[in-house]
């Protein structure tokens, strides 16, 4: 790797031929000087930021994506899976174009420990792995601890909060319950990943048992005050499944008894057939277990230049692991945005520049009510400078008028070009 | 190191500070990219949303501006196209423009 002397040297002979007097100099300057970069997590923010810095750097910084499972499995649209209206190969892809197209080292492993003095990571099975800038994009892990005969029941219990074996599980529960049955849902306090998840996992349970089973009834025991995200919205959705679903705001979860599916609240006991618990939750265990700063100690603390956390050189952490800027989603959506932040940053930052001083990102999140409709909430977030972190745009973003069938067909078409812009 | 390479360096430095924004030469990049979610990849779409790759610019700022007023009605455009100044606009349609 170049240092920051070098570099400037080659840009200023670069720049010597060149026909157009300093600005000229400058692009090149933004171009990869080499560098190892090893992300950790290839979820909605790790497989963009590795994609991006191969495609910004133009090749000229190696990449290495270190992901425990074999194949990306996304979570939005999963409630699609978990309603019956799509199946798990719908939002299964594999991680083969990062490879073969981008020239990303994917390995399937899980990371030990990380040595940010060091600058090494220590994993299972493919040893030590040292790295210029690390990216941790970890997701969240459950504080499954803090509810009461919840630990090692989670194939009984399941969270589905996190895409895969457990939406299998989930889907399999809600299709073998009898007509009649209670399907009851538990949100945690937020801040928890995806705002709108819950209330729309709600809806497209219900959107099938309406059809399948229409006896039964979906209970959402919501620990927080009232409905996180949408709530005009999702509170039109729940009359129009009305007998079907009941909300009850202020339930919060003490512990389940996972055989008799019974959820113990603040001030009431349930019994559910189908017992759907999003647990609290936190930065996933490796920002935890690497000593980073956190805040509440749930969320990773860090600079919203770079995304590196406080105090940390070399370390970034992005996607739900974050304890967010003002208003900003745990979603896919704004991990990608993220992602495509930390690749400029990292880019500039091993070129010896600094990085982009005014970084933007935006969200937009879609939520189905039913197999048809779908309702955004979006938002724009420009760098402060004076309060150092990103500030939602007064004047823009906001929600939909009302579900409907048009964004419905844009929440597909949003998920095909996001997996692409990931992964493709 | 002579004295317009001390310059040439200076006034890259400058650029890349942040101070003077219209000089950094991946600001557009940077904000185009922040598109793509929806867009697709440079504004690639893979369909169902439209593509912005090589479109010309006056329309997508015409269109942007159409959004911002609410003359073009949009579902979510008019929310989104109100988060950027006219600087980045312009930025982010010149990106488009000269994608292939």
């Amino acid at each position: 790797m170049q240092n920051r002397r070098d570099f400037l040297k080659t840009a200023g002979i670069a720049a010597a031929g060149s026909s157009v007097f300093g600005i000229a100099g400058c692009a090149g300057m933004g171009k990869g000087s080499g560098g190892h970069v090893v992300v950790v997590g290839g979820g909605y923010g790790g497989a963009t930021v590795a994609k991006y810095l191969r495609m910004w750097s133009e090749g000229q910084i190696r990449v290495t994506l270190i992901e425990r499972n074999t194949a990306f499995v996304s979570c939005p649209v999963s409630n699609l899976v978990i309603g019956g209206l799509k199946t798990m190969a719908d939002i299964t892809m594999s991680y083969d174009n990062l490879k073969s197209r981008w020239g990303v080292t994917v390995i399937t492993d899980e990371v030990r420990a990380l040595d940010t003095a060091k600058r090494t990571l220590t994993t299972t099975n493919n040893g030590t792995i040292t790295y210029d800038h690390v990216v941790l994009s970890p997701g969240i892990d459950f504080m499954t601890d803090s509810v009461g005969g919840l630990s090692g029941n989670e194939a009984l219990v399941p969270h589905a909060w996190k895409a895969g074996p457990q939406t299998v599980i989930l889907r399999t529960q809600l299709e073998s319950m009898k007509d009649g049955g209670i399907f009851a849902i538990h949100i945690p306090k937020a801040p928890y990943r995806c705002p709108p998840g819950p209330y729309e996992r709600a809806c497209l349970v219900a959107n099938y048992l309406r059809q399948a089973k229409p006896k039964s009834k979906v209970l959402v025991l919501d620990a927080n005050g009232e409905i996180q995200s949408k709530k005009a919205l999702f509170t039109k959705a729940f009359e129009s499944y009305k007998g079907l679903i009941e909300y009850r705001p202020n339930n919060e979860l003490r512990s389940v008894d996972a055989k008799t599916r019974t959820a113990e609240l603040d001030f009431d006991k349930v019994k559910a057939d189908v017992l759907n618990v999003i647990p609290p939750m936190r930065a996933g265990d490796i920002a935890a277990r690497s000593g980073l700063p956190l805040i509440n100690d749930r969320w990773v603390d860090v600079d919203w230049i770079t995304y590196e956390a406080k105090g940390v050189p070399g370390v970034h952490v992005i996607g739900d692991a974050l304890f967010p800027a003002p208003t900003m989603p745990k979603s896919g959506h704004m991990a990608n945005q993220q992602g495509k932040v930390v690749a400029a940053a990292i880019i500039n930052l091993l070129a010896g520049e600094a990085p982009n001083a005014s970084p933007v990102v935006m969200n937009t999140c879609y939520s189905f009510v039913d197999g048809k409709n779908a309702m955004h909430v979006a938002s724009v977030h420009q760098y402060d400078a004076i309060k150092k972190q990103p500030m939602p745009v007064a004047a823009a973003g906001g929600v939909s008028p009302a579900a409907n069938e048009i964004e419905g067909k844009f929440a597909h078409a949003w998920a095909q070009n996001i997996w692409a812009d990931m992964l493709a | 190191m002579n004295l317009a390479k001390t310059a040439l360096i200076t006034l890259c430095l400058m650029g890349t500070t942040g101070l003077v924004h219209a000089t950094d030469p991946n600001l557009a990049r940077n904000l185009a990219a922040t598109c793509a979610n929806c867009h697709g990849t440079n504004g690639k779409s893979l369909g169902g949303i439209e593509s912005l790759a090589g479109e010309p610019k006056q329309k997508l700022l015409q269109k942007l501006a159409d959004y911002r007023s609410g003359e073009k009605p949009a579902s979510v455009m008019h929310q989104i196209a109100r988060g950027y100044t006219d600087e980045q606009l312009d930025l982010i349609t010149t990106y488009f423009a000269a994608q292939k």
